[in-house]
């Protein structure tokens, strides 16, 4: 038995296997004892206060932030602006960073792989300044290769958009390397790590990532608080994305200051609450440990894709290898729609994701209109892998089909 | 009916082996009808003289219970005047809100064995999709 299982409340209900953990992941009770103790022993305003419990609350905030900036491995607490998901966090960059910086007949980089979170704000931005959008193409297994890196990433470039993890394929990408092409040319990569954070450890300065984003849910923090990680001198220059209370130095009738980074860019009553259980998160997934989770999910989906192999009429997309896959697993069964398959698979109590992913150019790419994706993480067991392997076997024939 | 028993017993039929799934010579209406988020894309095709639903048929893909539950709505409507189509096919979007009565129910046929989609949110529009087709072609015959 997964020793860390018992930690999380709505996994002891041993009847349901949880392979969902892409869209978002199960909750530690540290996690949610956190975010109760900020509300019953510190709860106020945090920034505003001048008594006891709002300067709690502020210190809490605060260091969530110096939490996240560890983790990250940024150099100051001031390059984390907390955000309410990778979404805000990448429509802030768009927004403020892409139309201070795109002009006409610039080019900004996207991976066909990435989530329309990653995709919307882009031609937000194209559309507006008149540039141009270029997509890197991957091969089928979802690896870019250098020559497709250094023939679109150009002189033109100005950003390049990309995931380290994409949440179709689960294929890490090299994104030191694609960070230098970048530099190289003059232009700023923006990293999705929505799926990369909650797996591996990561290192912005190491990857010389320029902004980096992430969602606290994935990791198995509370819906609602995101991160933006972004260099200072990038984040200093940049103008605010929302205005209002928090953000300010100084107001007269007609003019405003701004405030230092990183209050600059969170304007109104932040989401102390939230911040604390993402810090709580945090110091958990670093008691499991990376090794662990890297090691635990790589052997359970080598588990599952060879038990899928087995299995007449299943198609796994993505990487053959393993550990290329980050507990992804995306996969098709002949002449069932990815719908009645995870339907049936539901009736089992199996919970998997079924459809397009928000990731629809990529599936175009791959030429199918949906798939099912099962992702695992550390706390899955082989137990649930063969419990799932043997539903799967069963879905042609309940969906009628001769066996 | 459970859900597996739901396919087995009515939808798997309908799916691999529909009876309305080709395409007419000269369809007096035709309309396209599709579920963006899940990809079900049917074109629906009906022959209507002096108000009579004379024959219908379907082309397109998609999910088993989109599929199905189009093959059995022209199983119920070929034969019926426009009114009493669209009657039928009020019925069946009630249905599956969980609005209608058991005699109601009872009156679509084997269509009301789609009627535990009202409890999966999620596959509701999939059942629709047909449905709520054919109530646009002929609403749109209308004015
Ligand atoms: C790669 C990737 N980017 C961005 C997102 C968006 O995350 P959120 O919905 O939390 O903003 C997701 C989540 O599905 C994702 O997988």
């Amino acid at each position: 038995m997964n020793v860390f299982r018992q930690d999380f409340p709505i996994l002891k209900d041993p009847d349901y296997i949880y392979f969902d953990n892409a869209a978002t992941a199960q909750k530690p009770a540290c996690v949610m004892e956190a975010i109760s103790k900020f509300y019953e022993t510190e709860n106020a305003n945090p920034l505003r206060g001048l008594y006891k419990w709002s300067v709690m609350a502020t210190e809490s905030y605060e260091a969530a932030r110096e939490k996240v900036a560890n983790f990250l491995g940024a150099r100051k607490a001031s390059e984390i602006v907390f955000t309410r998901n990778a979404t805000e966090s990448l429509n802030l960059i768009a927004y403020s960073y892409g139309r201070a910086n795109v002009n006409e007949g610039d080019e900004i980089v996207v991976a066909v792989s990435e989530h329309h979170s990653n995709i919307l704000p882009w031609q937000m931005v194209a559309k507006e300044k008149n540039a141009k959008l270029v997509w890197l193409e991957c091969d089928e297994n979802g690896y870019y290769s250098d020559e497709e890196l250094n023939n679109k990433i150009t002189s033109k470039t100005r950003i390049v958009a990309i995931a380290q993890v994409s949440n179709v394929l689960g294929v890490p990408k090299p994104i030191k390397k694609i960070a230098d092409i970048a530099h190289s040319v003059g232009a700023v990569i923006v990293v999705d790590g929505a799926q990369s954070a909650p797996h591996m450890a990561v290192n912005v300065q190491a990857m010389d990532a320029d902004f980096f984003v992430f969602s606290g849910h994935k990791l198995m923090g509370p819906m609602g608080i995101g991160v933006l990680y972004g260099k200072h001198e990038l984040l200093n220059d940049m103008p605010p994305f929302l205005t209002g209370g928090e953000m300010i130095e100084y107001v007269t009738r007609e003019n405003a200051t701004y405030a230092e980074i990183p209050h600059k860019f969170e304007a109104g009553t932040v989401n102390a609450a939230d911040a604390v259980g993402l810090a709580a998160a945090i110091d958990y997934i670093k008691s499991v440990g990376f090794e662990y989770i890297t090691e635990t999910e790589k052997n359970l989906t080598a588990l599952l894709m060879e038990e899928m192999r087995a299995i007449p009429h299943v198609t796994v997309y993505g990487s053959p290898k393993a550990k290329d896959h980050c507990g992804i697993v995306t996969f098709n069964i002949d002449g069932c729609h990815p719908h009645d398959v995870s339907s049936i698979l539901d009736a089992d109590h199996i919970c998997i994701r079924a459809g397009h992913h928000c990731a629809q150019p990529l599936l175009q790419y791959m030429n199918v209109n949906a798939t099912c994706r099962a992702s695992m993480y550390f706390y899955n067991t082989e137990d649930e892998v063969h419990r799932f392997a043997k539903s799967l076997a069963k879905v042609r024939e309940e969906l009628g089909y001769g066996s | 009916m459970d859900l597996k028993e739901m396919y087995r017993e009515i939808v798997n039929e309908h799916n691999l082996h529909p009876t309305h799934k080709h395409a007419l010579d000269n369809p007096t209406l035709e309309l396209r009808g599709v579920n963006p988020s899940c990809g079900d894309d049917i074109t629906l095709q009906l022959m209507v003289e002096n108000d009579m639903i004379t024959d219908g048929a379907y082309v397109g893909q998609g999910c088993a219970i989109s599929q199905a539950s189009a093959d059995m709505m022209l199983d119920l409507v070929i034969g019926k005047s426009k009114d009493e189509a669209l009657k039928v096919a009020d019925i069946f979007m009630r249905m599956i809100k969980n609005e209608a009565s058991e005699e109601e129910i009872e009156s679509l046929d084997e269509a009301a064995a789609l009627q535990n989609i009202s409890h999966m949110p999620a596959r509701v529009k999939c059942a629709q999709l047909g449905w709520r087709t054919m109530d646009e072609i002929i609403k749109g015959t209308e004015n």
